[in-house]
């Protein structure tokens, strides 16, 4: 696209093409799109003359680079005893079954994504589940669709309000 | 700035005409509100605080000579957030939106005091108004954070004004840099960033080298979890920084300086931009600074978020724009760094205590502290401690001091077990120790190290294989994994450590860590490596019987590991409210109304609810 090219060059230029700003200019460009698109940084890679390589290596490396965009939500949900014991494994099971979406991974429509935690430290209002670090508990796994169906819906008008 | 008048200053006299200038403006009884915005209190809401005192100084109309200035962290940060009134700097605690119109009314326009703001001693039950009368504060010796609470990080002028560039100043005016480097080899100055390596001597064997161009860096990538006070002075005093780097410079002869800073730490970055674009504005960085013939550009670069990079030869990779790996340091850095020209790296606290040293001379400076470790050093106390917080203190006082009189001892009456210094590198130090001296050489003796000045203290419920396996947890994770000592070495430590806190220890793990420890001190590549080991090392050095507990016992003594105690209701204590019966998700408590209840030790899964819910604390973890 040539978009990306152009803001890709002015990202370049911002450093004066001095590849050993490669961390800025990478940090960059990801505040541009959320996280580092594959073609992004290749086109990168080719303003600086570096191999792609040097790239990955780099967006691997650091922990604040994204080679995935993250979902517009993030839910996790508790898998420690005692929301075990209430039956959190069958409400991941249920996520999974609906929306394609494994444990650590983000839903095609990036709509969530989704993480399955040890302990909550929230025992008492077991199972616990968060959205965007908001508490729901003692979740079903009826509960905790209508819970992610509600995103839904939420995703799609914030997306209408910003188109307008 | 334009609007007091400062224009680009081509000399040091209109340097110091602008500072006569900017004190001849200030009225004496013109009143200033200084509101912390440090990470503590901006956590509590202060920004908002700050935003209601400037529309109440809007409000207050022309006659009224007032302002109201954010200001850098003030290190109480247990009572934040905190206000100070000047002239007669009364100081108020845990301040909430409501209290801003009556401190305004009363203590802005009336000039009285609002009693119930104030801190209250505890030792003696008394009101205190002034920060200095604080027993917190009376122990303290600030000189890296004395600007801090006192200016507006945002304003260089506030900076000039408190007499800031007077050292860079007096360092063009001229002294050789030989003049320089030998006044901070007087001062006995070493570096804050953890390694305590004579600064003096590092800026001549940089000076000394040979290469071209040189270049100056600031590690502002403060990585230790528990560790605030570069981040304090980043934010809270950002010109004394870069003063620092300056006089650095200067006399190292470099042109080109670089400033890492901590990916986590965005309002660092602005606050240093900022702070560089007004330093740029007024000449005193860039070309020809203050009409001499040095020069020196400054950059700021934020971190990609490794712990590794805070070691100086990763810092320097990340810099070059490639994995922050470290390499063998058998070619110093001075000699060869960054970008394989002589570089000398420096912590923030470090440079900040250079205009310090250059204004009132290394021999003042070597005055304070210990025969080998002067000066002041900054901690950030913190975990089960009354008061948390940054103090700053001057080195050889006793670690007994700061917890007990800084930090007015343990929380909820409970006893001391330990405090770990040093960061994950660093190590646990016991109670027997106490009154041992702060400085870099005792505390390595000790089995831990100065570090970045991290203080965390630890209570008797705190198991320190936990905590060993916390850290170490920590360090595997953030491993760069370039030498296998240390990317192997961690992983099994930490296996074994899980193990022993699933009481499923096994007679000679302790041996076996020890082993692993050794190896990893031995043969790892970088500091991180090398001293990834003290937290187990050193707990087990002095709580063997805790590990052995676990070991031997199946037991945790401090009752944290899960499934190495067990949940039972004392029947003294409890009325049968039947709270926890109603709360326990196993269905494992039993019992009849306004009855003791009973734990079915068969049934329970030891998730700790009933234990929260009791409200009379009749459970009791055995």
């Amino acid at each position: 696209m040539p978009e990306d090219s152009e803001i890709i060059e002015q990202i370049v230029d911002r450093y004066d093409g001095d590849d050993g700003m490669l961390i800025p200019m990478m940090q960059d460009l990801q505040a541009e799109s959320g996280y580092l698109p594959a073609d992004q940084l290749r086109c990168l890679g080719r303003h600086l003359r570096l191999p792609l390589s040097r790239l990955y290596a780099v967006a691997t490396f650091y922990s604040s680079f994204r080679l995935a965009p993250k979902g517009a939500h993030e839910v996790t949900l508790c898998m420690g005893t005692v929301c075990y014991l209430k039956g959190s494994a069958s409400i991941s099971e249920a996520i999974t079954r609906e929306f394609q979406v494994e444990p650590g991974g983000t839903t095609r429509d990036r709509l969530f994504s989704f993480q399955a935690v040890n302990c909550m430290g929230a025992c008492a209002v077991a199972p616990v589940m968060t959205v965007d670090g908001k508490y729901y508990n003692g979740v079903s796994p009826a509960s905790a669709l209508e819970i992610l169906y509600g995103l839904t819906k939420e995703h799609v008008t914030a997306d209408k309000e910003e188109q307008t | 700035m334009t609007e007091l008048g400062i224009k680009r200053f081509s000399s040091l006299v209109e340097l110091e005409g602008m500072r006569e200038k900017l004190l001849n403006s200030r009225s004496a009884s013109a009143k200033s509100i200084h509101v912390c915005t440090g990470p503590g209190c901006v956590a509590k809401g202060s920004f908002k605080l700050y935003e209601i005192f400037c529309a109440a100084v809007e409000g207050a109309g022309s006659d009224v000579q007032v302002q109201a200035k954010c200001v850098g962290c003030h290190g109480f940060c247990e009572r934040g957030p905190i206000v100070v009134i000047e002239p007669g700097g009364i100081f108020y605690q845990r301040v909430e939106e409501p209290d801003v119109a009556e401190i305004f009314r009363e203590t802005v326009l009336g000039g009285r005091v609002v009693e119930r703001l104030l801190y209250e001693d505890p030792n003696t039950g008394k009101k205190v108004e002034k920060a200095n009368e604080i027993p917190f504060y009376k122990v303290q010796e600030r000189i890296a954070l004395s600007g801090n609470g006192l200016l507006d990080p945002t304003e260089i002028s506030d900076y000039i004004a408190e007499g800031g560039y007077t050292a860079l100043a007096k360092v063009l005016s001229p002294m050789t840099p030989e003049e320089v480097i030998s006044e901070v080899e007087l001062s006995g100055l070493r570096g804050r960033g953890g390694g305590g390596f004579p600064t003096g001597r590092k800026w001549r064997s940089c000076r000394q080298a040979e290469g071209s161009p040189k270049y100056v860096i600031c590690n502002g990538d403060e990585g230790d979890p528990g560790a605030f006070m570069d981040r304090c002075i980043m934010e809270g005093n950002p010109h004394s920084v870069i003063e620092g780097m300056l006089i650095g410079a200067y006399a190292i002869g470099s042109e080109h300086g670089y400033i890492y800073v901590r990916n986590e730490y965005p309002l660092s970055v602005e606050r240093l931009k900022n702070a560089v674009a007004q330093a740029k504005e007024l000449g005193l960085v860039g070309e020809t600074i203050l009409g001499s013939s040095f020069s020196f550009d400054i950059r700021i670069n934020r971190g990609g978020g490794a712990f590794v990079c805070g070691e100086s030869t990763a810092l320097m990779a990340s810099l070059e724009g490639r994995p922050g790996e470290p390499r063998a340091k058998y070619v110093h850095t001075v000699e060869s760094g960054f970008r394989g020209k002589p570089t000398n790296l420096n912590n923030v606290e470090t440079w900040a205590n250079i205009p310090h040293i250059i204004n009132r001379g290394g021999k003042w400076f070597a005055g304070i502290g210990t025969e080998k470790s002067k000066g002041t050093k900054v901690f950030s106390l913190v975990g089960n401690v009354v008061n948390t917080g940054l103090v700053e203190v001057p080195m050889g006082i006793t670690m007994r001091r700061i917890i007990d009189e800084i930090g007015g001892g343990i929380r909820d009456g409970k006893r001391f077990k330990a405090v770990q210094t040093g960061g994950p590198s660093g190590g646990c130090i016991p109670a027997e120790h106490l009154d041992a001296r702060v400085d870099f050489e005792e505390l390595t003796k000790l089995g831990s190290m100065m570090g970045s000045g991290g203080m965390i203290v630890m209570d008797e419920e705190t198991c320190m294989v936990r905590v060993a396996k916390y850290f170490t947890d920590f360090l595997q994770k953030e491993s760069c994994g370039k030498c296998t000592p240390c990317r192997e070495g961690l992983a099994q430590m930490l296996y074994i450590l899980d193990r022993i806190t699933d009481g499923e220890g096994q007679v000679g793990d302790i041996e076996r860590l020890e082993e692993l420890g050794g190896l990893l001190e031995g043969t790892a590549l970088c500091a991180l490596g090398k001293t990834a080991a003290n937290p187990v090392i050193s707990t087990i050095r002095y709580f063997r019987d805790e590990y052995d507990a676990h070991i031997l016992d199946g037991r945790c003594p401090a009752k944290e590991c899960r499934g190495l105690f067990r949940y039972e209701i004392d029947p003294e204590a409890c009325n049968g409210c039947g709270i926890c019966l109603k709360n326990c998700p196993a269905d494992a408590i039993t019992g009849e109304k306004k009855v003791p209840h009973v734990i079915n030790q068969e049934k329970c899964t030891l998730c700790g609810t009933c234990w929260e819910k009791c409200p009379f604390t009749a459970v009791l973890k055995v």
